[in-house]
This record gives C-alpha cells, sequence and structure tokens, in this order.
C-alpha cells in the first residue's frame, strides 16, 4: 500500500491560474489594507466611545458645558453635586505651559551643544544620557518628585512643598528629551553652507548660532516645544503624585492643586459606569482628547512653516 | 602689476597624517583676478579656505607656513579671525543664502560688526546689490526671502552679502559651476567689475573661464603648485609638461 509520493507541485503551480508572484501580491495586499482598516476602525471607535461618554451629562441634562469649563467648584458627592472643571484645566495648563518653559532652554542647549559644539561627546554622551530619560517610566518620577522634590520646596519655600511648581519641574525633566531631540535633529538638518557663510563673514560661533541657526531653525524649535506641551499636558501619574490634588484653582505655585489627567486616575476607580460622576470624568477625557488634536494641528501648522 | 595684496609663503595643509597641499608659494595682487585651476582633489579648495582660515571649522586639520596680509602673517593662533573674514570675503559653489530676506541677508555681516543705523545699513544694501547688478532685479522685493531668488541671483546675493563687510579680498570657489550659462555670463561680467576694486581669487573647473576673467592662473596638481603664471601664458604657452596636458584636455 506503500504509494511513492509524487510531487505534483512545480505542474500545479503552472498550471494555477494564480502563479506564485500574484498570490505574493495578494497577500501582502491583504494583509496590509486589513492592519490599515483595523487600525481606522479602532481609532474611530475610540473616539467614537470617549465622545459618546463624554458629552452624555451635556446630552441627559445633568451638566451644562458652560458649568464644566468655568465652574470652580468640583464637588461630586455634594447636594447637588457639583462638577466644575476650571481649576483642572488651569491645572494641567499651568504645569505643562512652566513645565516646557523649564525645558525649552535646556533643551535647546542640549542641542546646540551636541551639534555644533561637541558633536562627539554629545553624541557618544549627552544622547544616551538623554534617551535614557525617555525611558524611565512615569512612577519613577513620581516617585523621585516625592521624595526630592516636594520636601526640597517645603524645605525652602512656603507650603507642603506639594503643587503647580513640584509637578512642573519633574513634567520638565520627562519632556526633556522631546524637546532635546527635535531641536537636536532640527539643527541637524540645517543647509551645509550656512554656518560657513555666517563664519566667513566674521562672526563668532555664538553669533552664529543666535542669529542664524535658532531664528533660521524656530519653527521646528517651537514644534518641539508644542510637543512638550503635549506630553506634558497628557501624563497623569508622575503629577498626581505631587501636585497635591486639591480640585482648587492655587494662589500660587506653592499650593496643592489638580489636572485633568491627575483626576481622573485618582477619581475613576470610586464612580459606578454610567453615574453622572463618571460620565463626567468621560467629559473630561474628551476635553484631553481635544487638547490632543489641538495639538497635533499646531504641529502641523508649524511644521508646514519649517518647510518654506 | 600693482602692489602685493598678500602672498603665502611655503604653506601646507594636513588633514590627520594626509597632506593636502604641500609648501605653496603664491603671491596676489591687489585689483588682480588669479584662477586656480587643477584635477579635482588636487587641493584648489584647500588652499583657497586656509586663506581665511576657514579650515579652523574642521577637526584635525594643521596648517603650517605664513600668510602674508598687510605686513601680517595670520597664520598663528593669536590672529583676529573675526577681523581677518571680514577683509577676505568668500563666495561658495552652491550658493548658501541665509534663510531671511534679501534685506537681511546683506545687512547680516555689517550688523555684527556693529552697524545699527538704518540709514547706513539702507545705503550698504543699495551698494552691494548694485555692485553685483542686482538692484534692478531685486530693488522692489528687498524683504521678500532670498531663497526666491533664482540660483544665479542667489550666488550674485552671496557675493553682494560678502561685499558689505568692505573687505578687500574676494575667494571664489566655483562660483558659476552650479550655474546656467547666462547666469554664469553675469558671474563673470561681475567679476571683470569687480576688480577693479578687489583682490579676486577664483577655483574653476572650466577653463575658458579661466582664460576670460584671471591675469594669472595657477596650476595645482596633487598638492603642488606646478606653475603660477600669466594666464595668457599658461594657456598658450605652459612651461609645465603637466600644465600643457591638462589645459588640452588629455587628462584630468
Ligand atoms: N575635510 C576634509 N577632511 C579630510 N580630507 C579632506 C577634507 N577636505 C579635503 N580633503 C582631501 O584633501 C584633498 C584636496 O581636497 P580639495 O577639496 O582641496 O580638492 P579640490 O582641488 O578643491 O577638488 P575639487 O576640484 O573636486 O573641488 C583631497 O584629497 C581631499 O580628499
Ligand atoms: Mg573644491
Amino acid at each position: 500500500m506503500n504509494h511513492p509520493v509524487q510531487s505534483d507541485k512545480p505542474e500545479g503551480d503552472r498550471l494555477s491560474r494564480f502563479p506564485k508572484h500574484i498570490r505574493e501580491e495578494w497577500f501582502g495586499r491583504v494583509y496590509v489594507y486589513a492592519c490599515v482598516a483595523l487600525l481606522i476602525v479602532t481609532i474611530f471607535s475610540i473616539v467614537w466611545f470617549i465622545a459618546s461618554r463624554g458629552l452624555n451629562p451635556f446630552i441627559s441634562g445633568g451638566l451644562n458645558l458652560s458649568d464644566l469649563l468655568f465652574g470652580r467648584q468640583w464637588n461630586p458627592e455634594g447636594e447637588p453635586p457639583l462638577f466644575g472643571a476650571l481649576p483642572f484645566l488651569a491645572g494641567s495648563t499651568a504645569t505643562s505651559f512652566i513645565a516646557a518653559a523649564i525645558a525649552a532652554p535646556f533643551g535647546f542647549c542640549a542641542a546646540v551643544f551636541m551639534t555644533q559644539i561637541a558633536p562627539k561627546a554629545g553624541r557618544s554622551i549627552l544622547q544616551p544620557a538623554i534617551e535614557l530619560l525617555a525611558g524611565i517610566p512615569s512612577v519613577v518620577y513620581g516617585f523621585v518628585g516625592l521624595t526630592v522634590i516636594v520636601p526640597f520646596l517645603r524645605n525652602n519655600f512656603t507650603g507642603q512643598g506639594f503643587g503647580i511648581l513640584a509637578g512642573s519641574l519633574v513634567l520638565s525633566i520627562m519632556i526633556l528629551p522631546t524637546v532635546t531631540s527635535i531641536s537636536t535633529d532640527a539643527l541637524g538638518t540645517l543647509p551645509a553652507g550656512l554656518k560657513e557663510g555666517s563664519f566667513a563673514l566674521g562672526a563668532t560661533r555664538w553669533q552664529t548660532i543666535y542669529r542664524l541657526i535658532l531664528p533660521t531653525t524656530l519653527p521646528s524649535l517651537l514644534t518641539g516645544i508644542v510637543l512638550g506641551i503635549s506630553r506634558a499636558f497628557g501624563e497623569a501619574l508622575a503629577v498626581q503624585m505631587v501636585i497635591g490634588n486639591a480640585p482648587i484653582i492655587p494662589k500660587s505655585l506653592f499650593e496643592s492643586a489638580a489636572t485633568l489627567t491627575s483626576i481622573i486616575t485618582l477619581e475613576m476607580g470610586n464612580t459606578v459606569g454610567g453615574s453622572l460622576h463618571n460620565n463626567v470624568l468621560w467629559s473630561l477625557a474628551l476635553i484631553l482628547l481635544i487638547m490632543t488634536f489641538l495639538f497635533v494641528f499646531i504641529v502641523r501648522v508649524l511644521e508646514r512653516r519649517a518647510k518654506r | 602689476m600693482s602692489e602685493t595684496a598678500f602672498y603665502t609663503k611655503d604653506l601646507s595643509v594636513f588633514y590627520g597624517e594626509k597632506q593636502a597641499i604641500k609648501k605653496i608659494s603664491m603671491d596676489f595682487a591687489a585689483r588682480e583676478v588669479i584662477a586656480l585651476i587643477g584635477p579635482s582633489g588636487c587641493g584648489k579648495s584647500t588652499f583657497l579656505r586656509s586663506l581665511n582660515r576657514m579650515n579652523d571649522l574642521i577637526a584635525g586639520v594643521r596648517i603650517e607656513g605664513e600668510i602674508w596680509i598687510g605686513g601680517r602673517n595670520i597664520n598663528h593662533p593669536g590672529t583676529d579671525v573675526v577681523r581677518l573674514r571680514q577683509n577676505i570675503g568668500m563666495v561658495w559653489q552652491r550658493a548658501n543664502p541665509f534663510h531671511k530676506s534679501i534685506y537681511e541677508n546683506i545687512v547680516f555681516g555689517p550688523r555684527y560688526h556693529g552697524i545699527r543705523d538704518k540709514r547706513k545699513l539702507d545705503e550698504i544694501v543699495e551698494r552691494c546689490l548694485r555692485k553685483t547688478a542686482l538692484w534692478d532685479e531685486v530693488k522692489d522685493r528687498l524683504n521678500g526671502s532670498a531663497l526666491a531668488l533664482s540660483g544665479g541671483q542667489q550666488q550674485r546675493l552671496c557675493i553682494a552679502r560678502s561685499l558689505a563687510v568692505q573687505p578687500s579680498i574676494l575667494l571664489m570657489d566655483e562660483p558659476a559651476s552650479a550655474l546656467d550659462p547666462v547666469s554664469t555670463a553675469k558671474i563673470e561680467e561681475l567679476i571683470a567689475e569687480l576688480k577693479k576694486e578687489y583682490c579676486i581669487v577664483i577655483v574653476t573647473h572650466n577653463m575658458y573661464q579661466a582664460a576670460r576673467v584671471s591675469d594669472r592662473t595657477g596650476f595645482f596638481l596633487m598638492g603642488d603648485l606646478v606653475e603660477y603664471d600669466n594666464t595668457q601664458k599658461i594657456f598658450t604657452n605652459p612651461s609645465n609638461r603637466s600644465t600643457d596636458d591638462y589645459i588640452s584636455g588629455r587628462f584630468g
């Protein structure tokens, strides 16, 4: 019963209406399109999900938009419950912009150092060090902030150390890699010959850097800052650990405050799905999403400017 | 021949271990155009760059010998390179206008050197643009981007820019080799015009161009200055065999 197995593969291949290269072509096509379709479906369903939950409080009439955006009182358990998110909007905006203001000069300087002054040392020491910063988990940043920055602020300034400034400092270190790497790329792609042109006119290195190189790369540098702000805006854990989480608009940088992200992580576990409180947290998430779109849009505009 | 603008004595440049030019001694007169010719890689650009100390920017470069300008040897660490480069303008093969307006490109150098007065800057812009025959072409869009100019206009703008700091010497490294024939002709006219005031050293791969624009021509070969003489003599009756081979297109 042992028939020798005959290979009919070459025969079949030749006879097949779909030779190998066509089958491979189709396989590749189907695979890529399937992945893209899945990706688009995923993105849209996330957006739809957040939007539908986040818009629920306004549609059901439990809350109106201006109360959420401009209300200063956050008291979900109160009678009646108050959902004023202005303190969180203020907290998020303040922490991320201050963080960017701190990180930007350091990022620029690091980029200038790595590209213009000591490319060798920069690329072998500074760049890996900064890239390492990008890889540290945010809980570690929060922990360091809690054990180093908060006590430092408490001992040297007024207040308990928790607050906007503590949050901003932690965030500034976290966004430094973003600002630095984008600035470095921008400075690295400067057209050849520009620097020489400036030197040949008798400019010194520093004059060249801030009269020519910085203005020329400004749109790209701003892109780095905006991406940094956007990252800071979305960071939750590390900020939550050092900001104090008081739902008020603080009068100084040294008082406890809260951000959109920190309040979401803090309260989402205590709410029941479908309740007004839970849905309002989704509204906050929707605000974060819209802010992200806004940042992406700004970056796009800046990039178009940079190309000109 | 008029007075000597500057001269080099036994100038050698090393990139690490490699010697790119070997003991070059050359003199350059004021109001004279000197063409440097020679096959690719023979050290023309290297020589040119060492004259305004632009080679300092390259890591691992060593320069030996002397460069005498205005009674001073500028090839030593104590030289004020800012002053030096103000006196020696430079133009490259690829036009490198700054990403700024035409006006800002020209006042860039003067601003470095402390000129703030708006009227004075306006004057400089007009003077330099007239000298480079650009004024009529761009006077209505001085605040427009320099990058919107054509390649030839950009190159003339770069020449105008280097004139703005009032040099007495201009170094040009293949200034027309990326340009079309019409723009090239304009640059050559410009060189003939600028010669009335400046000493111009121009590197070119175009033999006709060297013959047309220069008074004297130096032929470089593998880092040596093989022959340096009146252009007419070099192109009609060179003393050196390899010069003859090169200009008649037998090699290189
Ligand atoms: N930055 C550098 N580092 C190391 N070697 C260099 C450098 N620049 C030039 N060289 C070398 O020095 C020699 C002379 O180069 P140079 O650019 O002066 O030649 P050139 O005559 O201008 O050539 P071309 O006509 O192609 O422009 C070449 O062998 C080149 O490889
Ligand atoms: Mg060259």
